[in-house]
């Protein structure tokens, strides 16, 4: 499979506000392709970075250092029409669908816009057909969107109108930031299933979630990004099957679940670690132990955010093969 | 019974005349239990638990009454329930995160509290210094502003504010919908914590996110557009649920280890019934499968089996 897209080495530094200019470092040389094709999630907790990397990626942020190679070209170096040109192939839409369209217009005002950048010779019937085509590919009926206001439509039918909005252009990248984080769980559903038709149909996508199960659902490969640092990567069901680094390990036992408690996972994920001591509340819990309070008794799992700006200079820790197609940080970074 | 809410009805009064986003709503809650009360974005989920405990400007109450330990809950009046908050019944609204005064260390805030609540007791204090090490969290965290602290531990001081004084109920509303999924497990899990110890009696969890309410609720509550849908144990309720909206709702959430491949999730077509304006009969009608000609009335919120109520004629038949 070739690469669409290359992320080579991405580091990123916020400065803080604080005296003496202390850098947060957000990024970590994280180094990643997105093949065409195919769903890469990128999955983290809030301040993991990984919406800084979307952001890089499409151009809204630059990296401190690193590259991110598009058709065997930085992205960095483009400009005015080749900017424009990118633009066409690579596309975002973000969480609030809400807070994307302005309330004043209409919605489809956003398709205007892509028009006068991009399509300003089109004569008006074919460009009524371009949208109409692309309302039906995110299975929107053009009547029930076309001339409404924002808030005359749902949260997943303004979501689907951003998606159909880059599917006017040639995109061959869409960076999916959490897009469905803020809608109802029957429409949600929807959204992915869109997003895995589209990938049949040839789109890349990177798919950017705090929410494993999305991320398990419509994924081909994952990325697991701790602080500014990958964690594990590799094959979906590889990751989620064997997950071997301990921070993936424990977010997996963290997930709520339907059909099992939290407390079963936990001794299902101990015995899966050949039995070793993964914590304190471990096998006693399972064992129906004394009733020591599980949240404090998990405490120190996750410890206050530890200063961050010490790590800045500091390489990440090297990823090691452990299966095929499965890359795992050799410690906890 | 702890609490026993009969026919409530709560409106927001709108310039185009009220909009009724909790309807005849009857459920009790036991001594000890927690009740998850769960429903899509618009439901009324949140109106109905934050109208147990404060009617703001908007809210207006229409009809029913709440029990609390056989007592009456007078909600209709909002100076009559000032003694009853935080002593009896206690609200973590939603967005708590940003409930915190920013200008206030949080020491001062709560002293403040309490002293408009008329608790002079020393001892309370001594009791807040034990719980707070009991959550997990440094003695200094009273010394701290709110933006100093970060979204768990947020979350966690709110949660040892609005049960300081023991009350009988809690409302817990979208506790922890803003977590990462560690701290979404450490709160939840310290919820179940805090009625074990009997800090709150009794719990009432909202939350949009069901596979959170299979973790920490004893019994679920499924609300729709304004109604109660069905009110079962977790365990029935996630097994065998009764109500058609339940049904696919459950079967639209992913989970791990689910593959697009192999399972093919459905969402549920349509969107809720407007409120200002709402349909006669079952308000799931339209969206449901299943529905036929009986539909068009109201269908009774029933018990069809011990704990089990369903607002749905199919089911009940």
């Amino acid at each position: 499979m070739t690469s669409l897209l290359r992320i080579d080495q991405v580091s990123k530094l916020y400065r803080t506000s604080n005296f003496g200019g202390g850098v947060v470092p957000a990024l970590r040389r994280v180094s990643f392709d997105i093949p065409g094709g195919e769903v890469v999630t990128l999955i983290g907790e809030s301040g993991s970075g990984k919406t800084t990397l979307g952001r890089i990626v499409l151009r809204l942020t630059a990296a401190s250092s690193g590259q991110v190679i598009f058709s065997g070209q930085d992205i960095s170096a483009f400009a005015g029409p080749r900017l424009r040109e990118y633009y066409r192939q690579v596309q975002g839409v973000f969480q609030d669908p809400f807070s994307s369209y302005n309330p004043v217009y209409r919605a489809d005002r956003v398709f205007e816009l892509v028009r006068t950048s991009y399509f300003p010779h089109l004569p008006g019937p074919q460009w009524r057909d371009k949208i109409e085509a692309a309302l039906r590919a995110v299975a929107l009926n053009p009547a029930d969107v076309l001339g409404r206001y924002p808030h005359q439509l749902s949260g997943g039918q303004q979501q689907r109108l951003l998606i159909a909005r880059a599917l006017l252009l040639d995109v061959k990248l869409l960076v999916a930031d959490e897009i469905t984080s803020m809608l109802d769980a029957s429409t949600r559903v929807d959204i992915l299933n869109l997003l895995i038709s589209l990938k049949r149909a040839g789109l890349a996508i990177l798919f950017i979630t705090h929410d494993l199960s999305l991320g398990h659902y419509v994924s081909d490969r994952t990325v697991i990004l701790r602080r500014g640092v990958i964690v594990e990567m590799g094959d979906t069901v590889e990751v989620f099957g064997h997950p071997r680094h301990p921070y993936t390990r424990n977010l997996l036992t963290a997930v709520p679940e339907l059909h099992k408690k939290w407390r079963r996972l936990d001794a299902e994920a101990t015995a899966d670690a050949g039995g070793a001591a993964r914590g304190p509340d471990g096998p006693d819990r399972a064992a129906g132990g004394p009733p020591t309070s599980p949240a404090v008794a998990r405490r120190g799992r996750w410890p206050a955010r530890t200063p961050r700006a010490a790590e800045a200079l500091e390489p990440p820790p090297p990823l090691v093969p452990a299966g095929p197609g499965h890359l795992v940080a050799e410690t906890d970074p | 019974m702890s609490v026993r809410v009969d026919h409530l009805s709560i409106a927001y009064r709108t310039r185009s005349g009220d909009v009724c986003p909790v309807d005849q709503v009857s459920f009790s809650v036991a001594d000890g239990e927690i009740m998850g009360l769960a429903g899509e974005s618009g439901s009324g989920k949140s109106t109905l638990g934050t109208s147990l405990v404060y009617l703001d400007m908007r809210m207006k109450h229409l009809g029913g009454s709440v029990e609390l330990d056989g007592r009456h809950l007078p909600i209709d009046d909002n100076r009559a329930m000032r003694p009853y908050r935080m002593k009896q019944v206690s609200l973590i609204p939603q967005y708590a995160m940003s409930a915190l005064n920013p200008t206030r260390r949080i020491r001062r805030l709560i002293a403040d509290l309490l002293r408009s609540h008329g608790v002079r007791d020393r001892e309370v204090m001594t009791e807040l210094n034990r719980r707070i090490a009991l959550v997990g969290l440094d003695q200094d965290v009273l010394d701290r502003y709110s933006f100093e602290l970060s979204g768990g531990m947020r979350q966690r001081v709110t949660l040892l504010i609005s049960t300081l004084l023991n009350p009988s109920l809690l409302i817990a509303d979208e506790v922890t919908s803003a977590l990462d999924v560690s701290t979404q497990r450490a709160v939840g899990e310290l919820l179940i914590e805090f009625r074990d110890r009997g800090f709150s009696k009794s719990l009432i969890v909202i939350t949009h996110d069901l596979a959170i309410l299979a973790q920490v609720a004893d019994t679920i509550t499924v609300m729709y557009a304004g109604r109660l849908a069905e009110k079962a144990s977790t365990g029935t309720l996630i097994e065998a649920p009764l109500h058609p909206y339940t049904q696919l709702l459950l079967a639209s959430l992913p989970e791990v280890g689910a593959r697009h491949d192999q399972v093919t999730l459905t969402g549920i077509p349509g969107r809720p019934p407007s409120l200002a304006n709402p349909p006669d009969g079952c308000r799931f009608r339209d969206r449901c499968p299943f529905a036929f000609d009986r539909c068009t009335t109201v269908p009774p919120f029933e018990e069809v089996a011990p704990g089990h109520f369903v607002a749905c004629w199919k089911a009940a038949a």
